[in-house]
């Protein structure tokens, strides 16, 4: 997978969690997946489509999940309150919304379709052309996952160029 | 969180009323307590584009917090709507989706303004000091206009 479609994803991310929680994050880890993607705890994933397509999981173990939606909350949230999902949901919006801002000034055009909650223990593999990166985020709360895995849409490039030319 | 001066509507003095309007609860949590350390009210919220239509029309706020990527209708066409019946809307967009296109669309259909998730509430609290213009009032501690 390129670096140039990962990047934006790997900034975004950065100054996500570091705002939001108000402390460094250090970018660990960066590992490429080979088989179906395992879930640690509460995870979102989001899907886009259009020039790049494929889909962006953001995962948290769920000690980090209560700590994380606890801490934006402001108050201490009980492992099954609804509000830890939405914040799971609210911060992979935030990390993909804003990744996608930088790659749509570069010429890249997309649709991002709302998150949902990953429930399966492991996704499918991942296809021929798409290769999964994991990049883990150490942060003072824990450590948040971020999977993404993105192919370029060859015809819908092919299509911008012959417009171009 | 940080506490802010006070902005207060000029005419009456009481507190700037919003409608936030998100379908993510996180999100309308969040921008509720940003609104607090304003000084200002929740008028009501809204999940999506159409509820926040009718909510606008039952409440009047001073201020829609209008976020874009929503079920049933998105949030530039809901401000688009608003703005048709409501010229004077003050209708500032809040996504975190904030490339160039995106944000041009919003300000030619009716939006005031744009901020981009996360949202940082110093660069909030400018932008509803900057919309509001003369409509809005900085209050001292005492509560007066300064």
């Amino acid at each position: 997978m390129k670096m140039e479609l990962i990047q934006p994803f790997i900034n975004a991310a950065d100054a996500v969690l570091s705002q939001g929680l108000q402390s460094t994050t250090k970018v660990g880890n960066l590992t490429m997946e080979e088989e179906g993607y395992r879930r640690k705890g509460v995870a979102g994933m989001i899907a886009v489509s259009g020039d790049i397509e494929g889909r962006i999981i953001l995962d948290l173990e769920p000690e980090t999940a209560v700590k994380v939606a606890s801490h934006y909350a402001g108050a201490e949230l009980p492992e099954s309150d609804s509000l830890i999902k939405e914040t799971i949901f609210e911060l992979a919006n935030q990390v993909v919304g804003n990744a996608i801002s930088a790659l749509n000034d570069q010429g890249f055009h997309f649709r991002v379709h709302p998150p949902y909650l990953l429930t399966a223990e492991q996704c499918d593999k991942t296809s021929e052309d798409t290769e999964a990166l994991m990049i883990c985020f150490e942060t003072s709360l824990g450590n948040v996952f971020m999977n993404v895995a993105l192919r370029y849409n060859k015809r819908r490039m092919a299509d911008h160029a012959r417009v171009g030319a | 969180m940080e506490q802010f001066a006070p902005v207060k509507r000029s005419k009456d003095g009481q507190a700037v009323r919003y409608l936030i309007v998100d379908d993510s609860v996180f999100a309308r949590k969040n921008l509720a307590r940003m609104i607090e350390t304003f000084g200002g009210q929740v008028a009501a919220e809204a999940g999506d584009g159409l509820t926040a239509i009718s909510e606008f029309d039952r409440t009047h706020p001073d201020i829609v917090l209008m976020d874009i990527t929503m079920p049933q209708m998105e949030g530039i066409e809901a401000a688009e709507r608003i703005v048709q019946s409501h010229p004077e809307a003050r209708i500032v967009m809040v996504s975190s989706v904030g490339y160039q296109e995106n944000i041009v669309a919003a300000l030619q259909r009716g939006a005031r303004h744009f901020v981009q998730k996360p949202v940082k509430p110093e660069v909030l609290y400018e932008v509803i000091k900057y919309v509001l213009g003369e409509d809005g009032v900085v209050a001292n501690a005492a509560g007066a206009g300064v």
